[in-house]
């Protein structure tokens, strides 16, 4: 199995080197992709790097200041504040005195900075960890050297060296003598019973700027000269530019350009309100490209595909056809989700300023190397020339994966020879989406004497399908015969990854059909998935991606804490077991009837990340994504009409409000794992959690998505009203 | 352009924008004050939330003319240092996960403790449904305006 910690394998001196700092101090650059990656390659010449080829920091000043640059995106999901702590503890400072300053980042020099996948933590554990605790080594050898003892007979405790005699030096005392010392090769780290900053609540490093409303994100971003710039794009997928009349426009006070590129128009003027009313006074005329899809069309073609036989398949264990050939009983379900809008609370934006010379760039992104790369193709620029620096993002979901925003801004600034900013309306950032692709499934299962013998999971989607980590996840190896098969359709529709790709809305889609397979074989239902799951233990399967060991224990903690099956009279219980993106997690729903209706009202949650980093941020991340997962199961609909999304903002598309929030209850595992991370995985069994209460409660079982478009599915019987 | 004198923070400005500029729009790029923030344009998410004689409004549906001679506080006006009851709950209990939307919750909720002072539950979420969080750090933003409460009180 490889549940366990990816494979790290590096020398130090690949990644890391030091410098007296002109300012008095020094400076310790490390590459953490270098060192965390195996696959990933060293530098070319590591002789001739300069600190522009490393991508975090650690600056210690003569008075001993620590200043830490954290070198991945942060969009949310806290690494500002979790990944330094990782070199804190082990540089064995006070938190309190660290000042932790975002990576200036530039995509030319700094490689493999993304936020996707929640992988931060995860890949940066080991390497942060080591950086800190060879700093701290270099500064006590410095200490060791002055004082002539061995460094063996020294120790640290925030921010001091002491020796053997009771004798002490700062860091800051010693400084200047260790950007002269040699690197060393193998340094020890803190056991965990020795952590002062990992596993401590530790506050929001940003956590002043935002109360008091400092600038920090894209579109606060300022620079003296910069125009913003309001674009049309086609109306529908699958439309382009047949012609414009832009004089109403221009007769806009302050309208200062109109600039178009390739199917665009950009409306530049000083100031936001002036640009987009500009756009509004286009007169454009749009003509059509390729067809012009709508969801009922989707909703036909993604049948057709679970009925077709042409798939990919995954994964095959045993014979599934046999199975079913030779089953006591069948279950046979689909479950549909339509199209999703990430709708980052800040919408899309992004600055450029192309000139002949060089690019500069700033704004919010999470995928800053490839869309550098992508701007430089596309203006026929060399990379080198291009600086780009990430603001602090308002909302990710996977939306800013996708650069599509910076290169209009690139593009614009180079047509118009102008420093611009692009700023989607709301408007804009709901119709020029990148959506999560419409998904159904079907699941067959084959139940023989009593146990599950087949199980054939089918996926259709629109432009891609599962990535193939999935197909290994529970109930793979827990069923003798076991297929995965995939299709999609090709849409003009723009699609990508939104939080917790696929296993978002499967899900929902495996844990409802567990559920009614408990049904009908007449046994308990977390009884079904436990027993499922004596089978995959000490199993020899590399490709199985969860423990079946730590699946059972968020499963007994959570039947545990929540009081599964001891419900009071009233409260109706739903389950779901889950593992993606590296963490184990069980949720039980509590449904209650509400004036006639079924409410949600609690999750309890349970969740395996081995190590938590930091508990305060951990809580945040678990009670946000669970509220997610409910909101966007309940209420998250997008169609297409022709090619036209049908929500433009969100007075026609519904987010969970404050008042639908369910109260979350949090238990974490505590274990020694190395920690895995939490902006996705708490997402997934939310839904599934709520439909099983739901079909507790009323008696009906959903199997579409959004619950709210199906009313008649959420009605309580009669004898549930009285009293 | 006409030019329209407004009093935000307690100082007066004077600002040349077209008629139908939305506050928030003058806010954020003519008086440099982005602490209020775009979200929706049409009242919906409550991150454009600020003050006018003490009411929470939403100012990206208000315009010049209909605030001039109010006056209108922001999330940087609400104190000098951060230290106003609701920040310090907010601070207090870590809320932001992006952040995005937090001066907005704010500022609504000071509006709402300002005349409820001893909120019950069912208040507090219905004073604080029309902000849009989309982290959904709902949880903690019930518990710092429950915090702030009893703090000022």
């Amino acid at each position: 199995m490889s549940t366990s910690k990816p494979t790290i394998t590096f020398s130090r001196r690949d990644f890391m080197r030091t410098s007296s700092l002109a300012s008095g101090g020094i400076l310790i650059g490390f590459n953490l992709f270098t060192a965390c990656k195996p696959e990933a390659k060293p530098p070319v010449d590591l002789a001739s790097l300069n600190y522009n080829d490393f991508n975090a920091f650690i600056k210690i000043a003569d008075n001993g200041a620590v200043t830490i640059f954290s070198p991945n995106p942060e969009i949310g999901q806290g690494v500002k504040t979790s990944m330094p702590m990782l070199i804190a503890e082990e540089l064995d400072v006070a938190w309190d005195k660290v000042l932790v300053e975002q990576g200036v980042l530039d995509t030319n020099n700094y490689t493999r900075q993304v936020a996707g996948g929640s992988q931060s933590i995860r890949f940066g554990w080991e390497p942060l960890r080591q950086t800190g605790a060879t700093a701290r080594q270099m500064l006590v050898n410095a200490a060791a050297s002055r004082w002539g003892v061995d460094p063996a007979e020294c120790s640290t405790s925030e921010g001091v060296i002491t020796n053997g005699a009771g004798e002490t030096l700062g860091y800051g005392d010693v400084v200047k003598d260790a950007a002269g010392m040699e690197v060393p090769d193998k340094v020890k780290l803190k056991k965990k019973s020795e952590y002062k900053i990992i596993g401590k609540d530790t506050w929001n490093v940003d956590l002043d700027k935002i109360v008091t409303g400092q600038p920090l994100f894209g579109l606060d971003y300022k620079k003296e000269g910069m125009l913003i710039a309001s674009v049309i794009r086609p109306p529908a997928f699958g439309q382009k530019l047949d012609s414009y009349d832009d004089s109403a426009a221009k007769q806009i006070e302050g309208v200062l350009d109109v600039v178009p590129f390739g199917d665009k128009i950009a409306v530049l003027a000083k100031d936001t309100w002036t640009a987009m009313k500009g756009k509004k006074a286009l007169d454009v005329s749009w003509k059509n490209d390729s067809k012009l899809e709508s969801t009922t069309d989707h909703d036909r073609i993604l049948t057709g595909l679970l009925d077709g036989k042409e798939f990919q398949t995954l994964r095959a264990d045993g014979d599934v056809k046999k199975a079913f050939a030779g089953a006591d009983k069948v279950l046979e379900r689909t479950y549909e989700s339509p199209f999703l809008p990430h709708n980052c609370l800040e919408p899309m934006n992004f600055y450029a300023d192309v000139r002949s010379d060089k690019i500069h760039l700033v704004g919010p992104i999470q995928t800053p190397e490839r869309t550098a790369q992508e701007i430089a193709e596309k203006l026929g620029r060399n990379p080198d020339e291009i600086h780009l620096e990430m603001t602090r993002m308002g909302g990710g979901f996977g939306r800013r994966l996708y650069g599509d925003f910076a290169l209009e801004a690139a593009e614009i600034s180079h047509k118009a020879g102008k420093p611009v900013k692009v700023v989607f309306s709301r408007e804009d950032d709901m119709a020029a989406g990148i959506y999560r692709p419409a998904i159904k499934y079907r699941i067959k299962a084959a139940v023989k004497d009593g146990k599950v013998t087949g199980y054939h999971l089918k996926e259709a989607s629109v432009n891609s399908n599962m990535y193939g980590l999935i197909p290994n996840f529970f109930p793979a190896g827990a069923i003798e015969n076991y297929q995965v098969d995939v299709a999609k359709h090709d849409s003009n529709i723009t699609t990508g990854a939104w939080r917790a790709p696929y296993t978002n809305f499967l899900a929902f889609a495996e844990q409802s059909f567990f559920d009614e397979l408990a049904e009908m074989m007449e046994v308990d239902k977390v009884q079904l998935r436990l027993d499922l799951l004596q089978k995959v233990k000490g199993t020899t399967d590399e490709r199985i991606q969860y423990s079946p060991e730590r699946m059972e224990e968020v499963i007994k903690t959570a039947v545990d804490k929540s009081g599964w099956g001891n419900q009071p009279d009233g409260v109706y219980q739903g389950f779901v077991n889950y593992y993606c993106h590296n963490s184990h997690v069980a949720e039980v729903a509590n449904v209650e009837i509400e004036d006639g209706m079924p409410v949600v009202k609690k999750i309890t949650c349970v969740v395996d990340c081995g190590i938590v980093v930091n508990p305060l941020g951990a809580l945040n991340q678990i009670e946000g994504g669970v509220i997610d997962g409910v909101g966007h199961a309940m209420y998250g609909d997008f169609a297409f009409e022709n090619g036209v999304p049908q929500s433009g903002n969100f007075d026609s598309y519904r987010l969970i409000r404050i008042n639908e929030a369910p109260e979350v209850e949090v238990h974490l595992m505590e274990n020694d794992f190395s920690p895995t991370g939490l902006g996705e995985p708490t997402l997934p069994p939310a839904g599934g959690a709520v439909a099983n209460a739901l079909k507790a409660a009323t008696g009906k079982r959903l199997y579409k998505q959004p619950f709210i478009k199906y009313p008649e599915l959420l009605t309580v019987p009669e004898k549930e009203i009285i009293g | 352009m006409p030019t329209y004198q407004i009093k935000v923070n307690g100082a007066s400005r004077s600002v040349n924008v077209s008629e139908d500029t939305p506050l928030l729009w003058i806010l954020r790029d003519h008086l440099d004050l982005v602490g209020a923030k775009y979200g929706c344009g049409i009242a919906q998410c409550g991150a454009c939330t600020v003050h006018l004689d003490g009411q929470a409004v939403r100012s990206c549906v208000l315009t010049a003319a209909q605030v001039e001679n109010k006056e209108i506080t922001t999330i940087e006006g609400l104190s000098k240092d951060g230290s106003h009851p609701v920040q310090q709950a907010w601070k207090e209990v870590d809320v932001p996960q992006c952040g995005y939307c937090q001066a907005g919750q704010i500022m609504t909720a000071a509006a709402f403790l300002d005349k409820n002072p001893n909120p019950e539950s069912q208040d507090i979420k219905s004073a604080m449904q029309g902000n849009l969080c989309r982290c959904a750090s709902y949880s903690r933003i019930y518990k710092a305006v429950e915090k702030a409460a009893s703090n000022m009180s």
